[in-house]
C-alpha cells in the first residue's frame, strides 16, 4: 500500500525525499553512463505499460477478490536495477500527481518502499541469483515468487516504520506490523505468480529480451553489496536520528516555532519542557497533545479545570471552524464569479 | 546536392532467425521522382525502407544516397537527407508538444535557437499545422497527427521523403488532404502502401515486391493494367480503375469464399448510389 | 461503458484542464510547485489532534479552483477516491487511542476520533492541492520546473516519455480489456492465467513500440541525448507575489489558530 501525506510527518517525509532524490540522481548517472540509448524510450514506454496494466484487474484464485499487478519486480527483470528504479519512481510520481495516490510529501517514502526493495534487493540479490545466467522456466517462476514476497515484505515494513515514526496514526508498531505483514505476504505471492506468468510468456515469445538484461554487468563497477550496505547505514542513521528527534521533540516544527517566537532557551528538564510545549500547544491547537501527562496527572484539580477549559476552547473551535469554512467557500464562490465574468468579457 | 539519387544495388537481407526478407533488390531513383513500392504483407516493403536510412544494415549489396555510399561514417548525413515518416504517428511523435517534436531533429543537428524556430515554423506552415504548435500530440486527430509527423521530418530539410503507409487509418477527408499535401512536394518521394488508389494518384512509377524480390518496376499505369502480375503478387487493381463491381456493364461475379458459419442472417445486398 | 474506460477518461480530463487560460495557469510552474509543497508541509506539520487550525488552509484549494476555473465536482470526485486509503489507517485510531479528550454533554470524545478526523482533513487538503497543481500547471510544465530545480535530466526525460505514452498504452490496455470483457459474459475478474498471457501480449506490443520509437528517434538524428527546446519562462513579480503571499499566509495560519480566535470572538471564551 502507498504511504499517504495524511499519515506522514514533515520530518519523515523530508528524510525520505532526500533518500529518494539521492538514489534517483545516482541511478540517472548510471543509466546515462550505460550508453544504451535504446533504454531512453524503453523505460518511458514500460512505465506507461505498468500504468495500463494496473487498470486491468484479475481474480485472485480461491478468494474471489480482484487485484492488479504492482509491476516493480517485472520492471527490474526487464530493465535491470537502475533503469527499473527510475521507471518505478516515475510511475509513482505520476500517480501522486494525477491521482493524489500517496501524495507529494509521501512520495519519497513510496519511492523508497516500492522502488529500492524490488530494484536493488529482490531483483539482484534474489531473482538473479536464483535464475543464474541460463534462465529456465521453473526456476524463473520460483525466483519471481520469492523475490516478490521479499520485496513486498520489506516494502510494507517500510510503511509501518514510516507511519509509526510519523506519529499521526495511533496504531502501535506491533499491531500495525501484525496487520500489514500477513496481508502483504498474500499480495507478494500473487504479485510473484503474475510476474512469473508474464515473464515466462515473454521468455517463450522473445527470449532475447530477458537474456540481454541478465547478462548485463551488475550495476557497473559498483558492487550491489556495497550499495546495499550504504542503504542500510543510511536507513539506520535516518531512523535513529528521527526517532531521537521524535522522542525529544514531539513535534519538530512546534519546537522550531518555540525558538522562533523567542520563548527562552531550550528547557532543561523534561517536565519543564512539557509545560513549555503544552503552553505553545494551547496557543496553536484546540486540544492539547494527549502525550503530555505531566500536566494532567500531577494535579487532579488542574485536570478538571483543564477539561472544562478544553470544552470551552473546543466549543469556540467548532464555532470558529464553521465560520472559517463559510468564509473559505464564500471567497471561492466570489473569485469564481469574477473569473467567469472576466472570461465572458 | 542537385542529383539526389537513390541507388540500391543487389541488396540482400536475411534476419537473424534466417528469414530471407530481400533477395537481390536493385533500383535507381532519380531526383524528383515519386515512386510507389507495393506488395502483399510480408513482401519486404518495410525491410527495404529501414535500409534506406541505415536502421538495418544489408546482409550484402550496397546503397548509395546522393554521392555517399551508406556506411557508418555517412549515416548522420544520410539520415538528414532521407526523411522517414513512419506508419504510426504515435511512434513518431514522442515529445510533449508538437513544437518540441518538430524541433527534435533540428536540435540534434545542433542548430541555433533562432534557426530552429524558423525551421519549425516553416515546417508547420508547410503542412498547415501552425495553430497546433503548443498542443500535446495525443490531443490531435488522426489526420493532424499524420501531418505533424511529416513536419517533424520536413524541419530537417530532407531531399528525399520516405513514407510508410501514409494514408492508413485516415478518414476520407483527411486522406484527401494528405494526398494533396504530398502532391505539392517537390522532394524525391518513396511511398509504400496498400492504398493503391493513392499510389495511382501520387506516383508515376511503381516497384512491385513479392517475396523479397522485385517483380516489376515501371510505369504505375502499366503495372496496374497487368492483371496477371497483380494476381501473382496478391494485389488488385485500384478501385479507380475497376469501375463499380456491382453495376458496371462488364460486371464479373465477385470471387466468393466459402462461408465460415451457416448464413442464417444473410441479408440482401443493399445497393444504392 | 466499462469502469476502466471511465478511469481513463478521467485521467484525460485532468490533463485537458491544464490547457485553460487563466492567470494562475500562466504563472511560472516553479512558483506553483514550491507553493504547493509549502502548503503540504504546513498542513502535515500539525499535531495529530488538530482539527480547527487546519480548516483555514482550505482557502488555498478553494481560491485556486475558483481562479483556475476548475470544475469543483470533478476535483471533489477525485479526492473522494483517494480518501479511503488514508482513512483505513485513521479508523484504527479510535480503537487504540481511547483517552477522553473532551466531552459533549455526557458523550466522551476519544482522542482517536479526533485524530481520525484530523487525518481525514489532512487527506482532503493534501490530495486537493496535488490534483489542483496538475490542473493549473500541466504535467510537462511541472517536470520542467523540477528540472530547473535540479532534478536529473535523465529522470526528467523518463517522466516525459512515460507521460507521453500513458495515453497511448492505457488506450491499448482499455481496448484489450474491452475485447476480453465482451467475450466473457459478465465474469468480472480475469483468471490469473489468462491475465498472464493478455499482459504478456500487451508487453510485447509495448516493447515493439519502444523499438519503433527508437527507430523514429534515430531517423531524426538522435545520438543518446535528448535536447529540450524549453522556452524561457519568467520568474517575475507575479510569481514572487503569488509565492510570497501564499507562503506568508500558510505560516500565519500555522502559527495562529484562526478559527479558535474567531470562535472566541463569537462565544466570548477567549482561550
Amino acid at each position: 500500500m502507498h504511504m499517504a501525506d495524511a499519515l506522514v510527518s514533515p520530518a519523515v517525509g523530508g528524510a525520505f525525499w532526500a533518500v529518494a532524490a539521492g538514489t534517483i540522481a545516482y541511478c540517472s548517472a548510471r543509466v546515462r553512463k550505460d550508453l544504451d540509448d535504446r533504454k531512453v524510450p524503453l523505460m518511458g514506454v514500460l512505465g506507461a505499460f505498468v500504468f495500463a496494466v494496473q487498470m486491468i484487474n484479475f481474480t485472485i484464485p480461491a478468494t474471489g477478490s480482484s487485484g492488479h499487478l504492482g509491476g516493480g519486480l517485472l520492471l527490474a527483470i526487464l530493465l535491470g536495477p537502475s533503469a527499473a528504479y527510475l521507471t518505478i519512481a516515475s510511475v509513482l510520481m505520476v500517480q501522486a500527481l494525477f491521482f493524489a495516490d500517496g501524495g507529494l510529501l509521501a512520495l519519497g517514502c513510496n519511492i523508497f518502499n516500492l522502488g529500492v526493495f524490488p530494484a536493488f534487493i529482490a531483483y539482484p540479490l534474489i531473482y538473479k541469483k536464483l535464475v543464474g545466467c541460463e534462465p529456465r522456466q521453473t526456476r524463473m517462476v520460483t525466483a519471481a515468487i520469492i523475490a516478490a514476497v521479499v520485496a513486498l515484505q520489506f516494502g510494507s515494513l517500510g510503511v509501518v516504520l514510516q507511519t509509526v515514526a510519523s506519529g499521526v496514526s495511533a496504531l502501535p508498531f506491533k499491531a500495525f506490523l501484525l496487520l500489514m505483514q500477513p496481508i502483504h505476504l498474500g499480495i507478494g505471492v500473487v504479485e510473484g505468480v503474475v510476474t512469473a506468468l508474464v515473464v515466462s510468456f515473454i521468455y517463450q515469445a522473445r527470449p532475447e529480451i530477458l537474456e540481454s538484461v541478465l547478462k548485463e554487468r551488475p550495476l557497473g563497477n559498483m558492487p550491489t553489496k556495497s550499495l546495499l550496505v550504504a542503504f542500510l547505514v543510511a536507513t539506520v542513521l535516518i531512523g535513529g536520528v528521527l526517532s531521537w528527534f521524535a522522542s525529544e521533540n514531539p513535534d519538530g516544527l512546534e519546537w522550531s516555532i518555540a525558538k522562533l517566537t523567542g520563548s527562552e532557551e531550550l528547557p532543561e528538564t523534561t517536565a519543564k519542557r512539557h509545560t513549555e510545549l503544552a503552553n505553545i500547544q494551547e496557543k496553536t491547537a484546540i486540544l492539547p497533545d494527549y502525550a503530555l501527562p505531566a500536566v494532567n496527572d500531577h494535579d487532579e484539580g488542574a485536570t478538571r479545570t483543564a477539561t472544562s477549559k478544553r470544552v470551552g476552547t473546543s466549543l469556540s473551535g467548532i464555532v470558529g471552524g464553521t465560520i472559517t469554512l463559510v468564509i473559505c467557500t464564500l471567497i471561492g464562490v466570489l473569485l469564481r464569479k469574477r473569473t467567469s465574468a472576466q472570461q465572458v468579457k | 546536392m542537385s542529383h539526389h539519387i537513390v541507388h540500391v544495388k543487389n541488396l540482400h537481407h536475411t534476419y537473424p532467425d534466417e528469414t530471407v526478407a530481400l533477395r537481390d533488390v536493385s533500383f535507381l531513383i532519380q531526383h524528383g521522382e515519386s515512386v510507389g513500392i507495393i506488395g502483399a504483407n510480408g513482401a519486404g516493403k518495410s525491410t527495404l525502407l529501414l535500409h534506406l536510412n541505415g536502421y538495418l544494415s544489408a546482409t550484402s549489396g550496397e546503397i548509395i544516397i546522393g554521392d555517399d555510399q551508406l556506411s557508418k561514417a555517412t549515416l548522420p548525413e544520410i539520415r538528414r537527407t532521407v526523411g522517414m515518416v513512419f506508419q504510426d504517428p504515435e511512434d513518431q511523435l514522442f515529445m510533449p508538444t508538437v513544437y518540441d517534436d518538430v524541433a527534435f531533429g533540428p536540435l540534434n543537428l545542433g542548430l541555433s535557437p533562432d534557426e530552429i524556430e524558423i525551421r519549425v515554423m516553416q515546417a508547420l506552415e508547410r503542412v498547415g499545422a501552425v495553430e497546433l504548435r503548443d498542443k500535446p500530440p495525443y490531443h490531435l486527430s488522426g489526420g493532424e497527427k499524420k501531418r505533424v509527423a511529416i513536419a517533424t521530418v520536413l524541419s530537417m530539410l530532407p531531399e528525399i521523403l520516405v513514407l510508410d503507409e501514409p494514408t492508413s487509418g485516415l478518414d476520407p477527408h483527411a486522406r484527401r488532404q494528405l494526398i494533396a499535401l504530398l502532391q505539392a512536394f517537390h522532394h524525391t518521394r518513396i511511398v509504400t502502401s496498400h492504398d493503391l488508389d493513392m499510389v495511382l494518384e501520387l506516383c508515376e512509377r511503381t516497384i512491385v515486391l513479392h517475396d523479397g524480390k522485385i517483380m516489376a518496376d515501371g510505369s504505375t499505369l502499366e503495372i496496374f493494367n497487368d492483371n496477371e502480375l497483380l494476381k501473382i503478387c496478391r494485389l488488385e487493381k485500384p478501385f479507380a480503375m475497376q469501375g463499380c463491381p456491382i453495376c458496371s456493364p462488364d460486371r464479373k461475379p465477385l470471387p466468393t469464399l466459402p462461408p465460415l458459419v451457416p448464413p442464417h442472417s444473410n441479408k440482401p445486398h443493399d445497393h444504392d448510389h | 461503458m466499462l469502469a476502466i474506460d471511465g478511469s481513463f477518461l478521467d485521467f484525460k480530463q485532468l490533463d485537458l484542464l491544464a490547457l485553460r487560460q487563466t492567470p494562475v495557469h500562466h504563472l511560472d510552474p516553479r512558483a506553483k510547485v514550491l507553493t504547493t509543497f509549502c502548503f503540504i508541509v504546513c498542513v502535515v506539520s500539525f499535531d495529530r489532534y488538530q482539527i480547527s487550525a487546519m480548516l483555514p488552509f482550505l482557502i488555498y484549494p478553494a481560491a485556486l479552483m475558483a481562479v483556475g476555473d476548475l470544475p469543483f465536482g470533478y476535483i471533489l470526485r477525485k479526492i473522494i477516491i483517494v480518501i479511503p486509503f488514508a482513512l483505513l489507517v485513521g479508523l484504527f485510531n479510535p480503537i487504540f487511542d481511547r483517552q477522553v479528550l473532551m466531552q459533549i454533554g455526557s458523550l466522551d470524545i476519544w482522542g482517536g476520533w479526533i485524530s481520525c478526523i484530523s487525518i481525514l482533513i489532512r487527506a482532503i487538503l493534501t490530495a486537493s492541492s496535488a490534483i489542483i497543481l496538475v490542473a493549473i500547471t500541466g504535467f510537462p510544465a511541472i517536470i520542467e520546473a523540477l528540472e530547473k530545480l535540479k532534478m536529473p535530466k535523465t529522470f526528467a526525460i523518463q517522466l516525459l516519455f512515460l507521460y507521453r505514452y500513458i495515453f497511448v498504452l492505457t488506450d491499448e490496455g482499455v481496448r484489450t480489456a474491452r475485447a476480453r470483457q465482451l467475450r466473457t459474459f459478465g465474469n468480472r475478474g480475469l483468471g490469473i492465467r489468462h491475465f498472464g498471457s493478455l499482459v504478456g501480449h500487451l508487453l510485447l506490443r509495448t516493447w515493439e513500440r519502444a523499438e519503433r520509437i527508437h527507430m523514429a528517434m534515430l531517423a531524426r538524428g538522435f545520438a543518446g541525448e535528448v535536447h529540450s527546446t524549453r522556452r524561457q519562462s519568467h520568474f517575475g513579480r507575479a510569481e514572487r507575489l503569488f509565492m510570497g503571499g501564499w507562503i506568508t499566509l500558510f505560516i500565519l495560519l500555522r502559527l495562529y489558530n484562526v478559527p479558535q480566535l474567531l470562535g472566541g470572538l463569537f462565544t466570548g471564551t477567549m482561550p
